[in-house]
Protein backbone atom coordinates (compact mmCIF):
# COMPACT_ATOMS: atom_id res chain seq x y z
CA UNK A 1 0.00 0.00 0.00
CA UNK A 2 2.80 2.33 0.94
CA UNK A 3 4.38 1.46 -2.36
CA UNK A 4 1.32 2.47 -4.29
CA UNK A 5 1.05 5.74 -2.40
CA UNK A 6 4.60 6.71 -3.19
CA UNK A 7 4.05 5.72 -6.78
CA UNK A 8 0.97 7.91 -6.87
CA UNK A 9 2.96 10.81 -5.50
CA UNK A 10 5.63 10.27 -8.12
CA UNK A 11 3.00 10.08 -10.83
CA UNK A 12 1.47 13.35 -9.71
CA UNK A 13 4.87 14.99 -9.76
CA UNK A 14 5.58 13.68 -13.26
CA UNK A 15 2.19 14.73 -14.56
CA UNK A 16 2.74 18.20 -13.13
CA UNK A 17 5.83 18.45 -15.31
CA UNK A 18 3.81 17.33 -18.29
CA UNK A 19 1.21 19.99 -17.53
CA UNK A 20 3.80 22.77 -17.44
CA UNK A 21 5.17 21.75 -20.82
CA UNK A 22 1.82 21.77 -22.58
CA UNK A 23 2.08 23.42 -25.99
CA UNK A 24 0.78 26.94 -26.49
CA UNK A 25 -2.67 26.79 -28.16
CA UNK A 26 -2.06 29.42 -30.84
CA UNK A 27 -5.40 28.97 -32.63
CA UNK A 28 -7.36 29.32 -29.41
CA UNK A 29 -5.30 32.36 -28.48
CA UNK A 30 -6.10 34.01 -31.83
CA UNK A 31 -9.76 33.39 -31.24
CA UNK A 32 -9.52 34.87 -27.76
CA UNK A 33 -7.60 37.87 -29.09
CA UNK A 34 -10.20 38.49 -31.81
CA UNK A 35 -12.98 38.40 -29.28
CA UNK A 36 -11.30 40.87 -26.96
CA UNK A 37 -10.22 43.22 -29.76
CA UNK A 38 -13.73 43.24 -31.24
CA UNK A 39 -15.06 44.35 -27.89
CA UNK A 40 -12.40 46.95 -27.18
CA UNK A 41 -12.64 48.47 -30.67
CA UNK A 42 -16.37 47.71 -30.94
CA UNK A 43 -16.03 46.05 -34.31
CA UNK A 44 -19.19 43.98 -34.15
CA UNK A 45 -20.76 43.82 -37.61
CA UNK A 46 -21.71 47.14 -39.10
CA UNK A 47 -20.36 49.32 -36.28
CA UNK A 48 -17.30 51.44 -36.91
CA UNK A 49 -16.88 50.54 -40.56
CA UNK A 50 -13.75 52.27 -41.83
CA UNK A 51 -14.47 55.35 -43.88
CA UNK A 52 -12.54 55.09 -47.12
CA UNK A 53 -11.10 58.23 -48.56
CA UNK A 54 -11.02 57.77 -52.34
CA UNK A 55 -8.16 60.26 -52.78
CA UNK A 56 -5.80 58.23 -50.63
CA UNK A 57 -3.75 55.37 -51.88
CA UNK A 58 -2.52 52.96 -49.22
CA UNK A 59 1.24 53.14 -48.88
CA UNK A 60 1.62 49.51 -48.07
CA UNK B 1 1.58 -8.89 -11.10
CA UNK B 2 -1.88 -7.59 -10.43
CA UNK B 3 -0.43 -4.91 -8.22
CA UNK B 4 1.91 -3.88 -10.98
CA UNK B 5 -0.93 -3.65 -13.48
CA UNK B 6 -2.88 -1.48 -11.09
CA UNK B 7 0.06 0.86 -10.60
CA UNK B 8 0.54 1.11 -14.32
CA UNK B 9 -3.12 1.96 -14.75
CA UNK B 10 -2.85 4.72 -12.16
CA UNK B 11 0.15 6.17 -13.97
CA UNK B 12 -1.53 5.94 -17.35
CA UNK B 13 -4.78 7.53 -16.21
CA UNK B 14 -3.08 10.39 -14.40
CA UNK B 15 -0.86 11.22 -17.36
CA UNK B 16 -3.65 11.00 -19.88
CA UNK B 17 -5.94 13.08 -17.75
CA UNK B 18 -3.49 15.91 -17.20
CA UNK B 19 -2.58 16.34 -20.84
CA UNK B 20 -6.14 15.92 -22.04
CA UNK B 21 -7.55 18.58 -19.75
CA UNK B 22 -4.91 21.07 -20.85
CA UNK B 23 -5.45 20.52 -24.54
CA UNK B 24 -8.96 22.03 -24.21
CA UNK B 25 -10.00 24.06 -27.24
CA UNK B 26 -10.76 27.54 -25.95
CA UNK B 27 -8.93 30.02 -23.80
CA UNK B 28 -10.77 31.57 -20.90
CA UNK B 29 -11.25 35.30 -21.46
CA UNK B 30 -14.07 36.08 -19.07
CA UNK B 31 -12.27 36.33 -15.78
CA UNK B 32 -13.15 39.42 -13.68
CA UNK B 33 -9.62 40.78 -14.17
CA UNK B 34 -9.82 40.50 -17.96
CA UNK B 35 -13.29 42.06 -18.08
CA UNK B 36 -12.17 45.01 -16.00
CA UNK B 37 -9.18 45.67 -18.30
CA UNK B 38 -11.38 45.30 -21.38
CA UNK B 39 -13.88 47.86 -20.09
CA UNK B 40 -11.14 50.31 -19.26
CA UNK B 41 -9.62 49.94 -22.75
CA UNK B 42 -13.00 50.22 -24.42
CA UNK B 43 -13.68 53.51 -22.64
CA UNK B 44 -10.24 54.85 -23.55
CA UNK B 45 -10.64 53.91 -27.20
CA UNK B 46 -13.02 56.84 -27.69
CA UNK B 47 -10.08 59.16 -26.96
CA UNK B 48 -7.55 57.13 -28.96
CA UNK B 49 -9.53 56.49 -32.15
CA UNK B 50 -8.98 59.92 -33.73
CA UNK B 51 -5.24 59.72 -32.98
CA UNK B 52 -4.93 56.35 -34.74
CA UNK B 53 -6.70 57.86 -37.73
CA UNK B 54 -4.49 60.97 -37.83
CA UNK B 55 -1.34 58.88 -37.54
CA UNK B 56 -0.32 60.53 -34.26
CA UNK B 57 -0.36 57.11 -32.61
CA UNK B 58 0.63 53.81 -34.15
CA UNK B 59 0.35 50.14 -33.22
CA UNK B 60 3.70 48.67 -32.26
CA UNK B 61 4.94 45.23 -33.27
CA UNK B 62 4.99 44.14 -29.62
CA UNK B 63 1.28 44.60 -29.04
CA UNK B 64 1.41 48.10 -27.57
CA UNK B 65 0.89 51.62 -28.94
CA UNK B 66 3.30 54.52 -29.30
CA UNK B 67 3.31 58.19 -30.22
CA UNK B 68 4.42 58.21 -33.82
CA UNK B 69 3.96 61.80 -34.93
CA UNK B 70 3.14 64.35 -32.25
CA UNK B 71 2.75 67.07 -34.89
CA UNK B 72 -0.40 65.32 -36.10
CA UNK B 73 -1.99 66.11 -32.75
CA UNK B 74 -4.22 69.08 -32.11
CA UNK B 75 -2.41 71.43 -29.69
CA UNK B 76 -4.90 70.76 -26.94
CA UNK B 77 -4.07 67.04 -26.99
CA UNK B 78 -0.28 67.25 -26.99
CA UNK B 79 0.02 67.66 -23.27
CA UNK B 80 -1.92 64.58 -22.28
CA UNK B 81 -0.87 62.19 -25.04
CA UNK B 82 1.98 60.51 -23.17
CA UNK B 83 -0.19 59.76 -20.16
CA UNK B 84 -2.91 58.41 -22.44
CA UNK B 85 -0.48 56.11 -24.27
CA UNK B 86 1.09 54.98 -20.99
CA UNK B 87 -2.30 54.14 -19.51
CA UNK B 88 -3.26 52.15 -22.60
CA UNK B 89 0.03 50.26 -22.60
CA UNK B 90 -0.27 49.44 -18.94
CA UNK B 91 -3.73 47.98 -19.62
CA UNK B 92 -2.42 46.02 -22.59
CA UNK B 93 0.46 44.56 -20.61
CA UNK B 94 -1.94 43.62 -17.84
CA UNK B 95 -4.30 42.06 -20.38
CA UNK B 96 -1.62 39.77 -21.82
CA UNK B 97 -0.57 38.79 -18.34
CA UNK B 98 -4.12 38.04 -17.23
CA UNK B 99 -5.00 36.02 -20.33
CA UNK B 100 -1.97 33.81 -19.67
CA UNK B 101 -2.49 33.60 -15.92
CA UNK B 102 -6.26 33.17 -16.24
CA UNK B 103 -5.60 30.01 -18.21
CA UNK B 104 -3.15 28.65 -15.68
CA UNK B 105 -0.04 29.37 -17.75
CA UNK B 106 1.64 32.63 -16.74
CA UNK B 107 4.58 31.58 -18.90
CA UNK B 108 2.42 32.04 -22.01
CA UNK B 109 2.42 35.81 -21.57
CA UNK B 110 4.97 36.45 -24.32
CA UNK B 111 3.15 34.24 -26.80
CA UNK B 112 -0.19 35.83 -25.95
CA UNK B 113 1.40 39.23 -26.58
CA UNK B 114 2.71 38.29 -29.99
CA UNK B 115 -0.63 36.80 -31.03
CA UNK B 116 -2.37 40.01 -29.94
CA UNK B 117 0.21 42.16 -31.72
CA UNK B 118 -0.64 40.49 -35.02
CA UNK B 119 -4.38 40.64 -34.47
CA UNK B 120 -4.48 44.33 -33.48
CA UNK B 121 -2.70 45.15 -36.73
CA UNK B 122 -4.89 42.84 -38.83
CA UNK B 123 -8.01 44.42 -37.42
CA UNK B 124 -6.79 48.01 -37.63
CA UNK B 125 -8.74 50.31 -39.92
CA UNK B 126 -7.20 51.43 -43.17
CA UNK B 127 -5.18 54.59 -42.69
CA UNK B 128 -3.91 53.58 -39.28
CA UNK B 129 -0.18 53.18 -38.75
CA UNK B 130 1.54 50.05 -37.54
CA UNK B 131 5.13 49.10 -36.86
CA UNK B 132 6.77 46.60 -39.21
CA UNK B 133 9.14 43.85 -38.12
CA UNK B 134 12.13 46.05 -38.92
CA UNK B 135 10.78 48.80 -36.68
CA UNK B 136 9.63 51.25 -39.39
CA UNK B 137 6.07 52.56 -39.58
CA UNK B 138 3.69 51.61 -42.35
CA UNK B 139 0.22 52.81 -43.17
CA UNK B 140 -2.48 50.25 -43.45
Amino acid sequence: MKNILSLLALTLAVSACVTINVYFPAAAAEKAADKIIDEVWQLKDGVAVPVKKPTETPAK
Amino acid sequence: MQKFMFSFLVVAITLFNSSWVNAAADLEVNTPAISAIKNSMQARHAQLASHYASGAIGLTKDGLIAVRDATALPLKDRQGINALVAAENSDRNALYKEVAAGNGHPEWQGEVRSIFAGRWIDKAQSGWYFQQDGGGWAKK
